[in-house]
């Protein structure tokens, strides 16, 4: 019945268009948990450029491919050359790639959440069901879930290619599963890290500046101390020195708890007592994370 | 349709008492106003308290005393309801530039809870009444003004509220937009049945639109009432004739010809263009005979004959002095107004 004029129609017919009968609208009304999760899928899918201009697409999904070609290489050599273990090891490949994953970090958290301020989206959301607590949460879970997205998705070409190559099954799934979980950590630390800088300005590349700084001014920071401290023989501070940087946290806690080698000078990784330490301070600055951007999100209703 | 109520004291907004201080500001000072079911207008200058009473009907900001009922829900706890079956249309800009008005929409039906397919079809459906076509698949940032006013309209209505609160929406409007916007924000309620609660620092585009007006000043009520009451008691007429050789000055032979049957015709003075429009106060149906059969007699043609219903802004301005000058006037008429309310 409603037919569909052109653009161009005069202005006096348009109001004869205009004119076609409202309905209203009398189906369900799924509330706040779906509203949280439509802002969590929409964010997600934001993420990696999804239902955004093409030109937003590019980075999210060149760094995904830049992210996982080296462990397609490892993957061809180890079966080409019939190894008999991968040449790097589940655990360590996201220490090899931070830059990559604090360059996506770096891009995206601005995306998920500056943009919002920017163009002053958060009162639309806040005049809707959800609640401060229900925004904080689905942006937090969408960066964490593309974080573990770009993170698992080379350690699982790894697993795949390892299997091709067949490699020692329990092994592999062993390596693969700590992996995950080690990567599952990182998402969520980086996440909230590259949240609470992003969520400070409404300018998406102050946020990507910042975000950057932060994770790469600290572990050069942290890597030259330590490296300091391996030379003059002083190896008991290099583990306490890698609790100041994600990256090296994350590190610590793997090589204390999930079987991998540690990269710190020296190859000398905290020990048990030292890892407990690790670990409360990764959950913490999580914690920290979410408490800090919900301060910053009781403030900007409308 | 069915849901328009035709009920005169159903109400759609209710305050009482209404306070809302600021360390240093007070915003809302005791206001209690009712507001029923309608095209209500909210009056004020800037800082007059307007955005901040729509934060607290909205239940995003506690009232520091008194209470509010929105829907005949209470403010203070069924926010997330109230906020379920109201639409939110802000005064500032909020639309993503990157995304295509489609898009933006459909996701923000799914924010007010629509299953997706729902979301799709009402988004369809709302971008076409507010008169968004082809252009809602391109990204907003190449939108006008009008057009990004519109995406906001339809994301306030999209979740088919029962009422919506418009914030300054002719805003940045050149006089067509205006005109198109006030005239869609009728059709809010009059085709889709769904309340309006408009606010506006100009009075007079909102007497044209609104059933009710609501004036506040520095957080107080200065009045409520319909827009019929605010106009009613007087009545401008402006009228402008050509010239012809007979009448080289066609106005003021008008302007002699019906003071010769006894209208007092003020000449247009402190009007822009003074002197080709005469404004005159129109008694009644009577008046538009008279006028139209003198510009008849004399031969010559009348090129508009308008309503100037400017009367409702001088009633502000009276109300703002005597409020100023005295409390006790403004506690009288305070309850005056509520008396008036919905």
């Amino acid at each position: 019945m409603a037919v569909e004029q052109p653009v161009s129609t005069a202005p006096g017919d348009q109001t004869r268009i205009h004119n076609i009968g409202y309905r209203t609208y009398d189906g369900p009304r799924l509330g706040r948990a779906y509203a949280r999760r439509s802002l969590y899928s929409q964010s997600l899918r934001g993420a990696y450029g999804l239902g955004r201009s093409v030109k937003s697409k590019v980075l999210p999904m060149l760094l995904f491919v830049v992210m996982c070609v080296p462990a397609a290489i490892m993957v061809a050599v180890a079966v080409a050359t019939k190894a008999n273990d991968l040449p790097v090891g589940y655990t360590r490949y996201a220490i090899i790639m931070q830059a990559v994953i604090s360059l996506y970090i770096a891009s995206q958290a601005p995306q998920a959440v500056s943009r919002d301020l920017r163009f002053k989206t958060v009162p639309l959301y806040f005049s809707r069901p959800i609640e401060t607590a229900d925004y904080v949460r689905a942006k937090y879970a969408a960066l964490a879930s593309a974080m573990f997205i770009l993170t698992a998705a080379p350690l699982l070409v790894l697993y795949v290619g390892a299997l091709l190559a067949k490699l020692d099954f329990a092994d592999q799934t062993k390596g693969f599963a700590q992996g995950l979980v080690s990567v599952a950590l990182l998402s969520l630390l980086f996440a909230g890290i590259g949240l609470v800088i992003a969520s400070v300005t409404p300018r998406r590349g102050f946020g990507i500046a910042a975000v950057i700084a932060v994770l790469t001014i600290s572990y050069g920071a942290v890597s030259t101390l330590q490296a300091i401290a391996d030379a003059q023989g002083t190896s008991d501070s290099i583990a306490w020195i890698g609790l100041f940087s994600p990256i090296t946290l994350i590190d610590g806690v793997q090589s204390a708890f999930l079987g991998a080698d540690s990269a710190f000078p020296g190859g000398v990784g905290p020990t048990n007592a030292e890892g407990v330490v690790y670990v409360i301070v990764t959950l913490g600055l999580i914690a920290a994370s979410y408490g800090l951007l919900m301060r910053r999100y009781k403030k900007v209703g409308l | 349709m069915a849901r328009i109520t035709t009920v005169e004291d159903v109400t759609v907004i209710a305050t009482e008492s209404l306070s809302k201080r600021f360390p240093r500001v007070t915003a809302l000072d005791r206001l209690s106003v009712d507001v029923g079911p309608g095209v209500t207008g909210l009056v004020g200058a800037n800082g007059a308290g307007k955005s901040t009473l729509i934060k607290i009907l909205l239940g995003l900001s506690p009232a520091t005393e008194g209470r509010a009922e929105v829907l005949g829900l209470d403010v203070a706890t069924k926010g997330a309801a109230i906020r379920e079956r109201v639409g939110y249309m802000p005064e500032h800009d909020c639309l993503p530039p990157d995304v295509s008005a489609t898009e933006f929409v459909v996701h923000m039906a799914r924010m007010s809870g629509l299953p997706p397919a729902a979301a799709r079809e009402r988004t369809a459906d709302t971008l076409r009444h507010v008169g968004l076509y082809e252009e809602r698949y391109r990204p907003i940032g190449g939108y006008s003004t009008g057009m990004k006013q519109r995406v906001k309209l339809a994301q306030a209505l999209v979740h088919d509220p029962q009422l919506v609160f418009l914030d300054e929406p002719t805003n940045g409007l050149d006089p067509v937009g205006r005109d198109e916007m006030l005239g869609l924000i009728r059709r809010i309620y009059t085709d889709f049945g769904i309340s309006v609660l408009v606010t506006s620092h100009l009075l007079g585009e909102l007497e044209r639109t609104c059933d009710h007006v609501v004036v506040v000043d520095g957080g107080k009520l200065l009045r409520s009432s319909s827009t019929t009451d605010f106009t009613q008691t007087t009545t401008t007429l402006a009228i402008e004739v050509t010239d012809t050789d007979e009448h080289p000055d066609g106005t003021r032979a008008v302007r002699d010809a019906l003071h010769a049957r006894g209208v007092t015709v003020d000449a247009g003075s402190g009007l822009p263009g003074a002197g080709h429009v005469l404004l005159l106060t129109a008694q009644g149906e009577e008046t538009y005979d008279l006028v139209r059969d003198t510009v008849a007699d004399l031969g010559l043609g009348l090129v508009r004959m308008e309503q100037r219903r400017h009367q409702i802004a001088e009633v502000f301005t009276t109300d703002t002095n005597t409020g100023a000058d005295t409390g006790t006037d403004t506690d009288e008429q305070r309850k005056e107004a509520v008396r008036h309310g919905g």
